[in-house]
């Protein structure tokens, strides 16, 4: 996914390699990873896919199936990887994940720590941020999820920056290694307040600190545990409002209202044939919102180690 | 630089650049430290020279010697919030009460039994003249020793209730108790400090929307970077901060003149980072086909060179400039433009032929578009083709219409997949025991992002229809 050897910059312009990790692209809100494996084929609603007739083409190519129905196949990124990755938990989506690792100030060369990993979805983003010099350390009690997560960072090509553990972060703490080393932490605890006096040894002077909750109860609790050794806690939310683009005809009116009974709106096809009222539609491109929307995923509480003189 | 003088130093060093937060955000100054720099604080000129080699993050108060006032450290208490219950903790920069939280913690429940019906607006309440308080200031009293002798000499403070009794302490504290937090210029933090004061000058690009235009092109180290950057240098800086020194971005204009980057400047970048922040006009990465085009192009380069010369001057001239007007443009206080000069990061150069080519053959790994004044879709439609296959974009834009017909042209050009106009929405809430809500106030717009993948021309036609596009 990441470019980690300068000389392989530029890595997604290279054509389509047996082991590849491709996102298959039906639609925008229809995709789907798959690993490129001669031999094997894709089977979905366009028809039959064989991976061979994948082989040395350029990421970004449209491949046919056998019945002419077609798919494209993308170069993984991490929001492409959030959007097919197997949901074992609840996962962060990019508005919230793009505001973490900003405000979270990670850049290459941090250490991060999160806990829970959940499906990776963060973690992913975070691995990315880091890169290439940095690495996150990342915390699951539960051993088969931490697992999972393992072998998708293994297959993402991100194992050599991120490390996942088993461990109750909210009952034991960051480990101790940690100590006065990490650049951020990441909480998505549902008992986030247990977490926080280890967060808060774990950081460096000045270091940042996010807590991910969906209740605002959850939130009350955080901050007053924050304020202790905490400083500039901020809590917000963040959403993403989508548009859809189309362009259609619009009925113009020819506009003196002469003796017109004013009988709008009038059908396109009546108008056409004799009218005098209406002009020849227009047509132009248009955007309006979607009417659904995700209308909440969570609180997101920043806060910044005190710093002591 | 040395490289631990960088953006990831946790300590301030002389000529390091920093975000200087005062009483809370109200005011926002973007200084370089040196030993002459000052700040004027109130009616009081202070030097910077405190600041240097301490820890971003660190409070200042405003003492005062014989020899003037100066900066000091602020002592902060670990046990603060108990503290504050005590009515001594005000070294507090967070707008909250903590004694309220120190209450419910106790499991008492948050019921305020006073309330404002005997105040009595006639101005009589304060028994203090300004006289006293000069006096008191002559004879060194430190700021908060004032605010106690405010609160003591007030004869309605008592019956306030909590909550106003912290805000008048907070409004004394501003007045007579100035603080200073030193932060760290970074994306997040230059990008709010411009958002909250000076919008326009970064075409009003909240951080919220910034760091989708990050995410959604992918930017990530050992890439290369395509920016169409009208917002003063923050995206290329919040760019180049993400690459860390590997990679590329390319801040590319349209024309002879390249557009205003002196934002990039404010952050710490390290000299390898700035090395990777090259600048191009956009003629120079086009490709070269037809011979005409050759022709075009030449002509093209003896112009650039010719402005090499010229626009090495600009950028001097920009940067002697904004040691001057950049500052008091969000209250940059800076006094040495000599120390600016020599100072000033290598970033913008002309890239080098082999890069140039390497982007021709390999194509950018991604583009982000932040140009108010340009439209999208014939700006896409060129940079677009410069791009590898399977690389994504990012269109920033204050206006829909623009994105909206930008869209649906890629759609009907097939050029990209993957297509969204999103709108970032972002609100904060004030969280305080039995007290929480979202602000009062709110940013209502950031403004809209076109996003998608770039997808392989398929056929001969699409690769002719470019022809006529060119």
């Amino acid at each position: 996914m990441l470019a980690s050897d300068p000389a392989k910059k530029n890595s997604f312009n290279r054509s389509i390699n047996n082991g590849d990790l491709v996102i298959v692209y039906e639609r925008h809100d229809n995709m789907k990873a798959v690993t490129v494996s001669e031999g094997t084929v894709l089977q979905n609603r366009f028809g039959i896919f064989k991976h061979s007739d994948w082989l040395g083409k350029p990421f970004g190519s449209k491949v046919f199936s056998n019945k002419g129905g077609y798919v494209y196949l993308l170069y993984p990124t991490p929001e492409l990887w959030t959007l097919v990755l197997s949901h074992r938990t609840q996962i962060l989506y990019i508005a919230d994940i793009s505001f973490v690792v900003m405000y979270l100030e990670i850049v290459p060369g941090c250490l991060v720590l999160e806990s829970g990993t959940g499906s990776g979805s963060l973690t992913t983003s975070l691995a990315r941020a880091v890169a290439p010099t940095g690495h996150v350390y990342t915390f699951d009690f539960h051993e088969q999820r931490a697992g999972s997560a393992r072998d998708d960072f293994e297959r993402t090509g991100l194992s050599n920056l991120v490390t996942v553990r088993v461990r109750d972060i909210q009952g034991e703490g960051f480990p101790d290694e940690f100590t006065g080393l990490a650049d951020a932490v990441f909480l998505d605890l549902p008992q986030p307040w247990l977490a926080v006096p280890s967060a808060a040894k774990m950081l460096k002077e000045d270091g940042t600190l996010c807590s991910f909750s969906p209740c605002i109860e959850q939130v009350q609790r955080s901050c007053e545990v924050l304020r202790t050794s905490f400083t500039d806690i901020r809590t917000f939310e963040v959403l993403l409002r989508a548009y859809e683009v189309r362009e259609d005809k619009l009925e113009s009116i020819e506009g003196n209202g002469d003796g017109s009974n004013g009988s709008l709106p009038c059908k396109r096809r009546q108008c056409s044939d004799g009218g005098n009222v209406m002009s020849s539609p227009i047509s132009s491109v248009m955007a309006r919102p979607c009417i659904e929307a995700r209308g909440h995923t969570g609180y997101l509480t920043f806060a910044r180690l005190r710093c002591l003189i | 630089m040395s490289e631990s003088n960088s953006s990831s130093s946790r300590v301030t060093w002389e000529g390091c650049s920093v975000l200087l937060d005062i009483n809370d955000g109200d005011r926002l100054v973007f200084a370089r430290l040196s030993p002459a720099a000052k700040l004027k604080i109130g009616n009081k000129n202070c030097s910077l020279q405190p600041l240097i080699g301490r820890a971003f993050g660190t409070v200042f108060q405003v003492d005062t010697a014989p020899n003037g006032p100066y900066l000091s450290p602020a002592q902060v208490n670990v046990n603060n919030a108990e503290e504050i219950g005590d009515g001594q903790g005000n070294n507090e920069m967070d707008k909250v009460n903590v004694n309220n939280a120190a209450q419910a913690r106790d499991g008492e429940v948050n019921v305020e039994s006073r309330d404002n019906r005997a105040l009595v607006d006639n101005n009589t309440a304060q028994s203090l003249t300004g006289e006293d308080i000069e006096a008191m200031r002559r004879q060194g009293a430190r700021g908060n020793e004032i605010i106690e002798a405010l609160i003591a000499n007030s004869a309605t403070f008592e019956k306030k209730t909590s909550f106003s009794q912290e805000k008048y302490r907070l409004k004394k504290q501003k007045k007579y108790a100035p603080k200073v937090l030193m932060r760290r210029p970074v994306a997040r933090s230059i990008c709010e400090a411009y958002f909250k004061k000076y919008p326009s000058k970064i075409g009003f690009l909240r951080v919220d929307t910034l760091s989708l235009l990050l995410s959604m092109a992918n930017v990530s180290s050992n890439s290369d970077i395509l920016v169409v950057d009208m917002v003063g240098g923050l995206l290329t800086g919040a760019v180049a901060e993400r690459l860390g020194g590997t990679g590329f971005v390319c801040n590319s204009y349209f024309g002879q003149a390249p557009y205003s980057m002196d934002i990039v400047r404010i952050f710490n970048l390290s000299d390898e980072i700035c090395k990777r922040i090259l600048r191009s006009p956009i003629s120079d990465l086009l490709p070269k086909e037809s011979p005409e085009q050759v022709l075009e192009h030449d002509v093209c380069n003896v112009e650039s060179q010719s402005n090499d010369q010229t626009s090495a001057l600009a950028s001097m001239d920009e940067i002697s400039h904004s040691s001057e007007n950049g500052i008091s443009d969000i209250g940059i206080e800076n006094t040495e433009p000599a120390i600016e000069i020599r100072k000033a990061p290598k970033a913008g150069e002309r890239p080098q032929k082999e890069i140039i080519d390497s982007w021709r053959e390999n194509g950018f790994s991604s583009l982000i578009v932040a140009a108010p004044e340009l439209d999208a879709w014939t700006l896409v439609r060129d940079l677009l083709p410069l791009l590898a296959n399977s690389a994504p974009f990012a269109i920033y834009h204050q206006y829909l219409q623009p994105l909206a017909t930008c869209m649906h042209n890629l759609q009907l050009e097939k050029m990209a997949i993957g297509l969204q106009i999103s709108e970032p929405w972002l609100r904060e809430y004030q969280v305080l025991p039995s007290r929480t809500h979202p602000c009062m106030q709110m940013s209502a717009f950031g403004g809209y992002i076109l996003s998608g993948t770039k997808i392989c021309n398929s056929t001969a036609n699409s690769s002719s229809n470019r022809t006529v596009l060119l």
